[in-house]
């Protein structure tokens, strides 16, 4: 069996159709809207704000802090217990460190700056998802970036390196490899990098070209999110 | 907000509110939309001014309880989201997301407005669960009747999962037209007393300064099916007559509004 034409029909390095939103919930300092495919996230910053309890607080700068959590029914599965999981936790974490490089919280020394991200449905690439939102969010609330960070997976589906994987393609049979990334919009650089799967140096170097390449579409799209959020301000 | 509750007293005395509404005057927008999450059975997001809060309904096949073995059931669970308000953590269930749970699970219980009968595949042993999640996407006040509106919008979108009928392994990425037995559709409406003056859907500011309030879950024939009294102020029986009578007719509104956006 050979990938050679997706399950959707979408071209290689074509990501599945995106809306972004900046600013959607009024009670938080900053926050976003992001969906791409059926996968559907919202984000909201809160703070700088007080950190507790206080020997978390660093006097030298602020604490970044992502909270990752699928809503109970946005699995496509059976209902998902709320509450946090070990996945979750996980996810919190990478998402913390892909967003980290390019926040600067030295004018916030022994607060924090919390980011929950909720998903109300997925269909695979929902840390990516996350990280997109959360991204959009931050810049929404204000807190100072050095660059953007926009977030896409890519991989191979059985010999064929493609971008944005969806859940089908992620359980396709064959010899399948998922690679989340979180690439700096300006340097390039790479702030998240996870696989699971099967695949050679060769390809994935291809595959991590192509993350560089189609982050840029997500970047477009946040991009235009906040442009509209502060014209419309 | 000191200051803020005073004046939302003292305003209140006047029958006058802060944002100049009346008071018995929901605010605007109100918007209502079903199937917002494709993974779940059903699911609705109902906006009522700055509030935004989300339903998800979510079926399974159990073992009916022993006591209603010809029954099947229904649960629901709120989470109030760190993402939704500041005053908001992370972790197991509060007092207040338990109560919104127990307040709208009531109202839809105690009205039989889901046919728990028609719920049970084989008595004893297998039968639907139903389970209805309400999610805060932002609380800007007044999350009962806004989880209310969802947890019912949610409930009348939904549709049964396709079951293997030898395995009864569900197969929840296929969805039958068949939607679930809802013979009445119960909707709560909760008043406010503040320095003496009945209120419905306060802001979160005015939730900060009332003295007493009352849900009220009603069907749409007026009967009543639920009521949860909150606050640290008693009410007299004038109070909660007057109370039944504006919820009855404000949730003939709400319900208006919610045909009107299922049409």
């Amino acid at each position: 069996m050979v990938y050679k034409k997706r399950l959707d029909g979408r071209a290689i390095d074509e990501l599945r159709p995106m809306e972004a939103k900046a600013g959607v919930i009024p009670n938080a300092a900053g926050s976003a809207y992001f969906k791409i495919g059926k996968t559907m996230c919202y984000a909201a910053v809160y703070g700088p704000r007080e950190l507790f309890p206080k020997f978390l607080q660093n006097p030298e700068k602020g604490l970044l802090r992502c909270h990752y959590s699928m809503m109970p029914f946005s699995g496509s599965g059976e209902r998902i217990r709320p509450g946090n999981n070990r996945r979750a936790q996980e996810i919190s974490m990478v998402m913390t460190s892909a967003l980290e490089p390019v926040v600067d919280l030295t004018a916030f020394p022994n607060a924090v700056v919390d980011i929950f991200v909720d998903l109300p449905q997925t269909d695979a690439g929902t840390r990516c998802a996350a990280i997109s939102a959360a991204a959009i969010a931050l810049a929404d609330a204000g807190i100072p970036m050095k660059d953007m960070i926009s977030s896409v997976a890519v991989g191979q589906v059985d010999g064929l390196v493609v971008a944005d994987l969806m859940y089908d393609e992620e359980a396709y049979e064959g010899i399948v490899s998922d690679i989340p990334v979180a690439v700096m919009h300006n340097t390039k650089e790479i702030t998240l990098l996870q696989m699971d799967g099967e695949i050679s140096k060769a390809d994935l170097m291809k595959a991590l070209e192509l993350a560089a390449q189609v982050t840029e579409k997500v970047y477009e799209v946040q991009k235009k999110a906040l442009k509209e959020k502060f014209t419309s301000d | 907000m000191i200051v803020n509750r005073n004046t939302i007293s003292e305003l209140a005395k006047q029958h006058k509110r802060l944002d100049g509404r009346t008071l018995t005057e929901y605010r605007q927008p109100i918007a209502i939309s079903t199937s917002i999450s494709w993974t779940a059975e059903g699911s609705a997001k109902v906006q009522i001014g700055n509030t935004v809060v989300m339903a998800g309904v979510k079926m399974a096949i159990e073992k009916p309880y022993n006591d209603t073995s010809e029954e099947g059931g229904i649960m629901v669970n709120a989470e109030l989201l760190p993402l939704s308000s500041a005053e908001y953590e992370s972790g197991p269930p509060s007092k207040k997301a338990i109560e919104l749970a127990r307040v709208i699970d009531r109202g839809i219980r105690e009205a039989k407005a889901i046919n728990m009968k028609k719920l049970c595949i084989k008595p004893g042993e297998k039968a639907w669960f139903v389970t209805i999640d309400i999610i805060t996407i932002n609380d800007a006040g007044n999350l009962f009747d806004a989880a209310g509106l969802a947890a019912l919008a949610a409930l009348k979108s939904a549709k049964f999962p396709v079951v293997d009928p030898e395995t009864w392994a569900i197969d929840y990425k296929a969805k039958t037209d068949v939607p679930l037995p809802l013979i009445k559709e119960p909707l709560p409406v909760t008043l406010y007393k503040i320095n003496g003056a009945l209120l419905v859907d306060p802001t979160a500011e005015e939730e900060q300064a009332f003295d007493a309030r009352l849900t009220i879950a009603s069907d749409e024939k007026g009967t009543v099916s639920a009521l949860q009294k909150g606050g640290e102020e008693p009410l007299t029986l004038v109070e909660i007559s007057q109370m039944i009578d504006i919820a009855l007719e404000k949730a003939k509104f709400l319900r208006n509004e919610l045909n009107k956006a299922l049409r």
